[in-house]
């Protein structure tokens, strides 16, 4: 009989609990992705179809979050910049609303073919800018940014049948748009495809962080010789984009960021007159029954929070296990998240890049810490860290109660908070105790209880069997303090429009 | 499925839980997704050399094509240059025989070889023969000198639900092949679901003993091993160890044709059951056309150019 290393643990008399060993045996070499990036040293302000040096003269450095190094410089914008960017937007409106749809069209498909063309080199610049790991920049987010364009092209001269029972549309104006940092690329996307496939021209404002893929693409509005001032970018921190969401020249507002910023839009163009959309903050619940297939469950979950460093609104944050799995669940998860790669984002092995920036690094530790001061129990794998940059291991904090902070608060990081449950009520009665409601997940055998789950539960979009699933033709957006407004389908068209 | 069986695997599927197929679609979409370079992939490639068990099922199989078999096993590059560059180079797992050819086999290798002589057995592929003709036919390839015996399992009383058939089958030919380690085939291309093919898993590791082996197919119907179905059984492969203790080996088999293609399912265990699986002890491929891609590999990492088809023995196929 041939060698059995196996034989050896079952012969032993008290046998220690069997283990498995995700060790050194076979480590991966670096594989980075070498594709250039094309950055320049320096990004102006893109208004009126050209780059141009702000008013004030002053750029701030956009660094890699993976080793902390200046990528480039960033325009730094003063209200006056915004004021010009709105006056060109202003200016470009009304030969860019008037202009056929098919025409529109013809814009929107040459950028999404530019975008493809250049797919490559924006997945590396994403990567390099945010921190994400190159796999997910080159498989999802320039693919899917792509995929926007493509998707609101071919509505552009399709409006009329979009609106059903709606005697006439109209757009807005100008819209001002300030996007967050997670998805740069692909927000941007969600936001200006629909805008431009209905006639709005636009100013706006990515995040600090993250700008210079929006100002890639403005190269591509120059290549795809997208009329001046139709779209305008204007970089800087959050009073660059106060001047836009306050501008009297907005005559529509669309936000995606935190919750507590949406507030404060909400508040400030409160009697303005202006049309509002925010897509904000999540706390995902992620339920897994019984008789769930647990594996792919177990797969799901993962994905639903350790996605983008779970730098997700949508993460499904909470998990909630039914109790007579929830022990092999978390013992499953364990199992999982040690073979997940924490490291280098352009290495194109790597699950979980870098977190994007140290302050959001603190603010994951802090609250990880409460977690755990709280009564949870904490668990990481003993994975290696790079030694400069931003970066946190996928964190498992179970036995987390509805009362605590890492149950309620969004973390916006790899940290996944489990918490049980006996009943489907005493589930849905779980999931939906939140200030939020964007997005939530059923993993269950029983196609009634999904059917069941996805009225009763209060968020946007209710995935069953899967997680972070995303198509432009499904309109996406939130309940209560997740914001409102639809982005994506037909439900997202509409918010770019004015019906009678 | 008649509705007796459907039972019997409703009742059996509650107890290991259920598979869902587009989750392990996307699974094991990720491995494909690693990119394995310079050290790491000679480590890859090497590592599969020594876990392929070089099979030749054919009807016109004569003696000397399996002496050149067993050669090709032994010594899998013999081209002089590169050979030394190669160093060292392992030999293969095993060859896998049909039992008339295991003689053969046995008197190329010797009695002290550490290539091993896997034979299959049980009326391969169909398993259509009475339960006293395939025991027969085991215990004559044991007699012969095999190593391993790789058997199929009773289909037809699997899908009818006749689980304990199946069970008492698989018991009955780990009797009659003694030391020897065994190989139990389910044929997955015939069992439809990955549901089905969990099932099967399962009751096959229950009768086997420690060290013995699952396989996914016998090469022999049109669908073979994939990622998919090598993810579902090293899932239960690694669910009955952790419940157990109890190691059992894994055998997909079958249109694993090239090195890239070994690569992914060689991921796919690390990730799965870890570095303890990564051994010709517990995993293998069935495959013949495969070693010479894995060559042509290793010996462009050395080289880096790929050589000509006829620069590598053929042993097994024409490319």
């Amino acid at each position: 009989m041939p060698a059995r290393p196996a034989a050896r643990r079952t012969t032993r008399p008290a046998r220690p609990a069997p283990e498995l060993s995700f060790g050194d045996l076979w480590t991966f070499d670096p594989a980075p992705e070498t594709a250039d990036p094309k950055l320049r040293q320096r990004y102006d302000l893109f208004i009126d179809g050209k780059f141009s040096a702000p008013v004030s003269g002053t750029y701030f450095p956009s660094i890699n979050p993976a080793n902390e190094k200046t990528l480039a410089q960033i325009a730094l914008a003063a209200s006056t910049d915004v004021d010009l960017a709105f006056a060109a937007a202003t200016r470009a409106f009304p030969a860019w609303s008037r202009l056929h749809g098919s025409e529109r069209g013809k814009y929107l498909y040459r950028i999404a073919r530019l975008l493809q063309d250049r797919a490559r080199e924006f997945a590396v610049a994403e990567t390099l800018d945010g921190g994400k790991p190159i796999k997910e920049s080159r498989d999802f987010d320039v693919p899917m940014a792509a995929a926007h364009f493509f998707y609101h092209a071919g509505w552009a001269d399709k409006l009329e049948y979009a609106f059903p029972g709606a005697r006439a549309w109209k757009p807005h104006g100008v819209v001002g748009q300030v996007i967050p940092w997670n998805f740069p690329l692909l927000m941007l996307a969600w936001k200006l495809a629909p805008a431009l496939a209905t006639g709005n021209t636009v100013v706006l404002k990515p995040a600090e962080t993250t700008s210079i893929t929006a100002l890639k693409l403005a190269e591509i509005l120059l290549e795809a010789d997208l009329p001046p001032g139709v779209v305008n970018f204007v970089t800087g921190a959050g009073e660059v984009g106060a001047a836009v969401v306050n501008h009297p020249a907005a005559a529509k507002i669309a936000f995606t960021g935190s919750t507590e910023v949406g507030k404060k839009i909400m508040r400030a163009s409160a009697g303005s007159g202006k049309k509002l959309t925010l897509e904000l903050g999540g706390k995902a619940a992620n339920i897994v029954f019984e008789d769930a297939p647990i594996d792919q469950a177990v797969e799901g979950v993962v994905n639903g929070i350790f996605f983008n460093q779970g730098h997700v609104c949508c993460a499904g944050s909470r998990l909630l296990v039914q109790e007579g799995v929830a022990e092999v669940v978390l013992a499953k998860l364990k199992n999982r998240i040690r073979v997940l790669r924490v490291g280098d984002p352009i290495d194109k092995n790597t699950d979980i890049g870098a977190i994007n920036s140290r302050e959001q690094l603190d603010k994951i530790r802090r609250l990880v810490n409460i977690g755990v001061k709280d009564g949870a129990e904490l668990y990481q794998p003993p994975c290696k860290l790079p030694e400069k940059g931003f970066y946190f291991r996928p964190t498992i904090l179970s036995g987390v109660q509805q009362s605590h902070r890492v149950a309620r608060e969004e973390i916006f990081g790899p940290v996944l908070s489990i918490l049980t449950f006996r009943t489907v009520e005493e589930a849905i009665e779980k999931a939906n105790n939140t200030a939020y409601g964007l997005s939530a997940g059923v993993w269950t055998d029983k196609g009634s209880r999904i059917l069941k789950m996805s009225t009763e539960l209060k968020a946007g979009v209710v995935w069953a069997n899967t997680y972070n699933r995303f198509d432009p033709a499904s309109p996406f957006g939130g309940y209560k303090e997740s914001g409102f407004g639809r982005e994506g389908g037909r439900h997202g068209l509409a918010d770019y429009v004015q019906l009678h | 499925m008649s509705s007796t069986g459907s039972a019997a695997s409703r009742r059996l599927l509650d107890e290991i839980g259920s598979v869902d197929a587009v989750g392990i679609e996307e699974r094991v979409a990720k491995y494909g997704t690693r990119s394995i370079k310079k050290a790491s992939k000679v480590f890859g490639l090497k590592l599969a050399v020594s876990m392929v068990d070089l099979t030749t099922l054919e009807g016109k199989d004569t003696p000397g094509k399996v002496a050149s078999l067993c050669i090709k096993a032994l010594h899998p590059h013999v081209a002089p240059e590169e050979a030394k560059s190669l160093d060292p180079l392992p030999s293969v797992a095993a060859v896998c025989v049909y039992p008339a050819m295991v003689r053969h086999a046995r008197r190329h290798l010797g009695n002290s070889s550490r290539v091993k002589i896997a034979s299959v057995a049980t009326a391969f592929p169909s398993g259509q023969s009475p339960l006293k003709t395939r025991l027969a036919e085991v215990r004559a390839a044991v007699s012969d000198g095999a190593d391993e015996i790789d058997m199929v399992i009773n289909r037809g009383a699997f899908l009818a639900g006749e689980f304990g058939r199946v069970q008492d089958e698989i018991s009955a030919v780990v009797e009659a092949c003694g030391s020897r380690t065994l190989k139990v085939i389910l044929e997955t291309g015939e069992l439809e679901t990955f549901d089905n093919i969990r099932a099967a898993s399962f009751l096959a590791m229950r009768v086997i003993r420690p060290g013995d082996f699952i396989k996914t197919s016998t090469g022999k119907t049109s669908s073979n091993a994939t990622l998919g179905n090598n993810q579902v059984m090293i899932e239960a492969i690694r669910d009955y160890f952790l419940d157990t203790g109890i190691a059992i080996g894994m055998k997909p088999a079958g249109g694993i044709r090239t090195a890239k293609q070994s690569l992914a399912f060689l991921i796919a265990v690390k990730e799965t059951l870890g570095d303890a699986w990564l051994t010709p002890a517990r995993y293998r491929f069935g495959a013949s056309s495969l070693l010479n891609d894995l060559l042509r590999q290793l010996v462009k990492e050395k080289t880096g150019a790929y050589q000509a088809p006829y620069t590598f023995s053929e042993a097994t196929e024409s490319y």
